[in-house]
């Protein structure tokens, strides 16, 4: 009796180097399990975000609870003179807002004319908040308060009010992580909108700071493509829907090859700051079915 | 067993205020490393099997939501709570100078690791950008960070955790 209890009381010591070996082996497996055959995760990630996900939530709402309160603490005599300020411009603005609202009126009329509709004001999309980021310093996710249960898929992109923010990689019931655009690791097939020639637009960290992003390979014999070109989301794009707006050319330079051109681009999202992002729930991959059977 | 749950409440909260808070407080967009503190100081703390699983555990919740390759994170930190605990056996853990130290050392080699593994790999040359805009800076936030926190570590150590017995990895005494 005694014998069996000390089997069953039988423990696993280890030295630690033998630990640190087993676990190093681990460790070397997982990551190349996941490398080679994307193995998924998502099990665990879905345990974790359960634990994890309710206190970001919190805290970033205690976070926003904080600046308000920080906000409300402002000096009177600012706010009075902001109070002036405002009320002349409520009135400039009444102005321009009927002027506006004629114009709308001649839009919408024209609108159905041309049956020019704007390109992603058709997407469904949802409106999520950044409840944390990333740990470390060299790459650039966050992860959002929205997830499979509003709709969120794998591979849905996600805009900022002035254009691409990036992609999401991985979701569960009620969040999801995203992949920004600046992202050292991140890639875009993007065009030109003048002369619709295709090039690659990748993140760079040496250029976040100066809120630029690096393109490449882009094919231009005309020398057309000039600084201020806009740069959209490519039709022949794999995972991103087409015409979101991503930047601006900054500067263009030719390659050695004397083919091709790199250069930079400029992004209107503030990434810095940003809070708010609109996640489009439609795939390019389903929009790319959807036509292949409404043809049959 | 109380102390296994105080330690891993501790990992979770650290990796909840690196993902949150400490977003907030960065400057120049440069977030100091928490969960490598964390790591570092259980090392010393607490030897090197303690600062293994610590370290382990840390990278392994970095991993699960924004690691690209699962168990990168956890290898890497893993390595640093495990070296880090060789500062067990030498040092005491009441004197700050210690896990200063250990967390320069610690942040510099971990952005080493991932400047070598990830960005190196993929043909970014730019070393010298790097060093000055990520990798120095974030050492030297680190570091002092580490001045405010590591009390708030040992204070947990001591108060609701087992004493962990220092003498039995000493190599110093004759068993």
């Amino acid at each position: 009796m005694k014998n069996l209890k000390r089997k069953i009381h039988f423990r696993i010591n280890l030295k630690s180097k033998h630990l640190l070996a087993v676990m190093t082996l681990f460790c070397v497996s997982c990551i190349v399990a996941t490398f080679a055959s994307g193995a998924a995760t998502a099990p665990l990630q879905e345990a974790a975000g359960l634990v994890v996900v309710p206190f970001e939530k919190s805290i970033n709402r205690i976070g926003q609870l904080l600046s308000v309160t920080r906000q409300s603490l402002k000096d009177k005599q600012e706010l009075i003179s902001a109070n002036e300020e405002l009320q002349n411009q409520i009135d400039n603005l009444t102005q321009q807002n009927n002027k506006l609202i004629q114009d709308q009126g001649e839009l919408l009329r024209l609108r159905e004319l041309y049956k020019l509709d704007a390109e992603y004001a058709d997407y469904p999309k949802v409106a999520a908040r950044i409840i944390s980021k990333d740990p470390g310093n060299w790459y650039d996710t966050f992860m959002i308060n929205k997830g499979s249960n509003d709709g969120i898929r794998v591979d849905n992109n996600v805009i900022a009010g002035k254009g691409l923010v990036g992609i999401v990689t991985e979701v569960g019931p009620g969040w999801a992580t995203v992949r920004s655009i600046i992202d050292d690791s991140s890639s875009v097939s993007a065009m030109t909108v003048s002369t619709s020639d295709n090039c690659v637009i990748t993140g760079d960290l040496e250029l976040i700071d100066e809120g630029k992003l690096r393109f490449e390979q882009l094919y231009d014999q005309e020398n057309k493509v000039t600084a201020g070109e806009r740069i959209v989301t490519s039709n022949i794009s794999e995972k991103y829907v087409e015409g979101l707006f991503i930047g601006y050319v900054n500067d263009v330079e030719q390659d050695s090859n004397n083919l091709t051109k790199t250069g930079t681009i400029v992004t209107p999202v503030d990434f810095q700051h940003l809070k708010d992002v609109f996640v489009i729930t439609v795939n390019k991959q389903d929009s790319i079915q959807q036509e292949a059977s409404s043809e049959e | 067993m109380k102390s296994k749950i105080v330690w891993f409440i501790t990992i979770i909260i650290c990796f909840l205020l690196q993902c949150t808070i400490l977003n907030l407080i960065s400057i120049g967009s440069i977030t100091p490393n928490l969960m490598l503190i964390l790591t570092v100081s259980m090392g010393l703390m607490r030897g090197r099997k303690m600062g293994l699983w610590t370290g382990f555990f840390s990278g392994l919740l970095v991993d699960l939501f924004y690691g690209s390759l699962f168990g990168f994170y956890a290898l890497i930190y893993m390595y640093i709570g495990f070296f880090s605990g060789y500062a067990h056996r030498i040092y005491y853990d009441d004197d700050i100078k210690v896990p200063m130290v250990l967390a320069a050392v610690g942040d510099i080699l971990y952005n080493f690791a991932v400047y070598g593994l990830q960005f190196l790999l993929r043909g970014r040359l730019g070393l010298h950008t790097y060093l000055f805009r990520i990798i120095l800076p974030e050492a030297a936030y680190t570091v002092f960070l580490t001045l405010i926190v590591y009390r708030v570590f040992r204070f947990i150590n001591y108060r609701f955790m087992d004493i962990a017995r220092k003498e039995s990895e000493s190599m110093w005494v004759i068993k």
